[in-house]
């Protein structure tokens, strides 16, 4: 091997050397200049939780329960959320979509909305409920009454446990029922008919 | 001066109309029914705050309840009587839903109320007519039931507005606009009159379905001479009728997604409507009567009627010839856009155009659904451009991004697409249950930010608050510090720390006992003495006060001590 190679290998390592040196240098700054403070995936989960903040998952708060999600976590543990959160769940993480959780589902609770009541003549004023209210619903001081903002309640029902004196009921609002919605019409989708007439790209489109 | 509407209409189909079967005879005057059924909820907006008692007596056109919210229209006794109620009745409503309404037993003699002198609305003040309007109780007679008063006020403030009346009543067996027309032409032009004083249009566009030749002449005739009006003969094709299409092919223009066609300076009402805004300004009659198609092969006279609001539909079907061993569905609406009731029993709306009496020959079960074989006959017909077999698969799947992005909110839910399927497949209820599950899903969403925020904020403020808090005890401590003379300093530093580890620990033990005790005491107290679970918590109490007996002992000693040292 002659100088020449010699030298013309030595200055190409050496550029690259350079040229990393710089990438290095250039990406290092970028990662500390655009350091994303929140991760972006507990973001988005968090932005498809019902923000009930009901702890029926198992986490104080939705939040935490977005964060479990990215660490992991079954999708399936948000009652309040329903099938369409888990449907949505499981298509922004491209996981199989589950039925609800049923050790997380309450036996008493349908999909009714529902809201905190506090009956009004019965309450002490302790304030422990508002100490409980994820979202401050309930107004109310020291040694006053105590009442629940119909509009602001997400129905998590954690106010209503540590009442002393067991005044606060949970409610289906006025007017939550009143407007009944279209069924999907009873067809296809669950009669045997449905299953036979895929054919082979349909089957295809309908895993993906 | 009848011209042809100069874009075309894209889509759509050709029915049998069975028009001819309502427009044999004239308008008739159905008798009084023994008694009225008046809903509160009405089709938009706030239940309505009933005005009246059971038992008051009331006339014709008096004022019943009045709406709660912005987007209701006042409701009026249909004659005079005796009011009862309110209670609960089925109302016509396609999930078979009832409602709070007043009852009214009519006296028979008809008497009015005293109305508003019938001065010159064109001396009157245009909020003052406004409040005429909104007050009369005038609605969109053409089906939504949006108030009048509202839509005008949204037109009100372009320069030159364009004045659209709907009389193409597309429809199969509607005619009730068309029957309107060939007798009240004159009353429509009256109403013109008024909406040139409120509005100033620059035009006045009528459109007529060619297939209603002598309601387009009634209408030529009288507006003989009124050079701002434009007749238009559309093609008798279904939907033409629908508001944002005639818009289109009258105009050319596009009412886009999302907004209403005020916002592009067009109002456009229905004939009927327009007779109701007639009657409130000129006669200061309230809207308490329309003309209603009772058609249909199981009514022996089918034709139009002037009924009363608040009639039970039983009443009106009787009085056309009800053969009711012949009746086999009954709608309200259109074949296409209507919906079947479950009962002869409930009202007349302001919105109920037509009830269709049908027999089993002429509304025949459907055929059974077969799968979609994505032939495209209902992407053809569209009216308003959409993919219908797109919408069906991502509603059946309850795709909402897909949905949304495939503009179903613009469905006008006219039903051609579920008409020329050749697999039957119900296409509409799909794309109803789709948007009412959108609108319930951004709704929750909505819900959902809000939460989200309000929890956010409280966590920012609790946090803050622990943070004051700490901020506090340090500036304490150190005032404490500074307080002190500096060599009793080192002796003060250690006596917090000089409790025993062993002390402190006993401490907690204690008082975590003691919650615990005084707990169980507390739900043995509550539980009756049978109680199973009675025995298993006094056998706790007592092993727990044992416990802080105990602690207590082994405290009492050592804590002597701490407290005499120094605070």
């Amino acid at each position: 091997m002659d100088t020449a190679a010699i030298t013309l290998l030595g200055s190409a390592l050496l550029t690259l050397l350079a040229l990393t040196l710089v990438c290095g240098a250039l990406l290092g700054a970028a990662s500390e200049r655009f350091r994303v403070q929140e991760d972006p995936v507990v973001e988005s989960i968090n932005a498809l939780l019902p923000q009930t903040q009901c702890g029926q998952c198992g986490h104080p708060g939705c939040k935490p329960y977005a964060q479990a999600i990215a660490r992991g976590e079954a999708i399936n543990r948000c009652p309040p959320g329903g099938q369409t959160t888990i449907n949505a769940l499981a298509e922004l993480l491209d996981r199989a979509p589950a039925t609800l959780d049923p050790s997380r589902a309450k036996a008493d609770r349908d999909d009714v909305p529902r809201v905190a009541f506090i009956r009004e003549e019965e309450c002490i004023g302790c304030t422990k409920c508002i100490q409980a209210c994820p979202v401050d619903a309930i107004v109310g001081a020291a040694r006053f009454t105590h009442t629940v903002i119909a509009a602001e309640c997400t129905g998590c029902d954690l106010c209503v446990e540590p009442c002393p004196v067991d005044c606060i009921d949970m409610i289906t609002p006025d007017g939550a029922t009143d407007r009944p919605s279209w069924p999907l019409p009873p067809d296809l989708p669950h009669s045997a008919l449905w299953k036979q007439s895929l054919i082979a790209t349909d089957r295809q489109g309908e895993t993906r | 001066m009848i011209q042809a509407p100069p874009h075309p209409l894209s889509g759509g189909i050709e029915l049998a109309t069975h028009k001819a079967l309502s427009t044999r005879t004239p308008i008739a005057t159905p008798p009084l029914p023994d008694t009225f059924v008046i809903p509160l909820n009405p089709q938009a907006g706030a239940p309505a705050e009933p005005q009246v008692q059971a038992g008051d007596r009331v006339l014709k056109g008096q004022q019943l309840a009045r709406p709660r919210g912005p987007r209701g229209a006042p409701v009026h006794a249909p004659t005079s009587g005796t009011v009862r109620g309110p209670v609960v009745r089925p109302v016509p409503h396609w999930s078979h839903q009832q409602a709070p309404c007043l009852l009214l037993e009519p006296d028979g003699l008809d008497r009015w109320c005293a109305r508003p002198a019938v001065t010159d609305y064109r001396r009157l003040d245009k909020d003052a007519l406004m409040d005429v309007i909104r007050e009369a109780g005038v609605v969109g007679l053409g089906g939504a039931g949006f108030p009048t008063d509202i839509k005008l006020a949204a037109t009100r403030g372009d320069p030159a507005p364009l004045v659209i009346i709907n009389g193409a009543e597309c429809e199969p067996y509607i005619t009730a606009d068309d029957m309107l027309m060939r007798e009240r032409a004159e009353h429509l032009v009256a109403g013109f009159a008024v909406l040139r004083h409120l509005l100033q249009p620059e035009k006045i566009m009528v459109a007529v379905e060619d297939d209603k030749p002598q309601a387009l002449a009634a209408m030529e005739a009288a507006c003989a001479g009124q050079t701002d009006v434009q007749i238009f003969s559309l093609p008798a094709r279904y939907p033409s009728g629908d508001a944002g299409i005639l818009i289109r092919t009258l105009t050319g223009r596009e009412v886009p997604s999302g907004t209403r066609a005020a916002e592009l300076g067009i109002f456009c009402c229905n004939t009927g409507t327009l007779a109701a805004l007639h009657q409130a300004v000129i006669l200061g009659r309230p809207l308490i009567s329309r003309i209603t198609t009772l058609s249909g092969q199981a009514l022996a006279r089918p034709g139009n009627v002037e009924a009363l609001i608040g009639t039970p539909v039983e009443h009106l079907l009787h009085f056309a010839g009800l053969r009711e061993s012949d009746m086999h569905c009954l709608i309200q609406g259109g074949p296409l856009m209507g919906h079947s009731l479950h009962s002869a029993e409930v009202p007349l709306l302001k919105t109920t155009n037509c009830l269709i009496a049908g027999t089993r020959a002429e509304f025949p079960d459907p055929d059974p659904t077969q799968a979609c074989i994505r032939c495209g006959l209902c992407a053809d017909v569209c009216p308003v451009n959409l993919l219908p077999q797109q919408l069906y698969w991502h509603a059946r799947a309850m795709n909402h991004s897909q949905l949304q992005a495939h503009n179903l909110s613009d469905c006008i839910e006219c039903g051609a697409c579920a008409w020329v399927c050749p697999s039957t497949i119900a296409l509409v209820q799909y794309y109803r249950a789709a948007k009412d599950a959108i609108q319930q899903q951004q709704a929750k969403s909505a819900k959902a930010a809000q939460a989200r925020q309000r929890f956010e904020q409280r966590q920012l403020r609790l946090q803050a608050a622990e943070e004051e808090k700490k901020a506090r005890r340090r500036l304490a401590a150190r005032l404490r510090q500074q307080a002190q003379p500096p060599q009793t300093a080192p002796q003060q530093a250690t006596a917090p720390a000089s409790l025993p580890d062993e002390q402190r620990e006993l401490k907690i033990q204690l008082s975590r006992t003691r919650v615990q005790l005084k707990k169980a005491t507390r739900t043995l107290e509550n539980l009756s003495q049978d109680s199973p679970d009675a025995a298993r918590i006094r056998q706790q109490v007592q092993s727990l006060q044992q416990d802080m007996d105990q602690l207590q002992a082994r405290q009492t000693p050592a804590s002597v001590q701490p407290s005499g040292s120094p605070p």
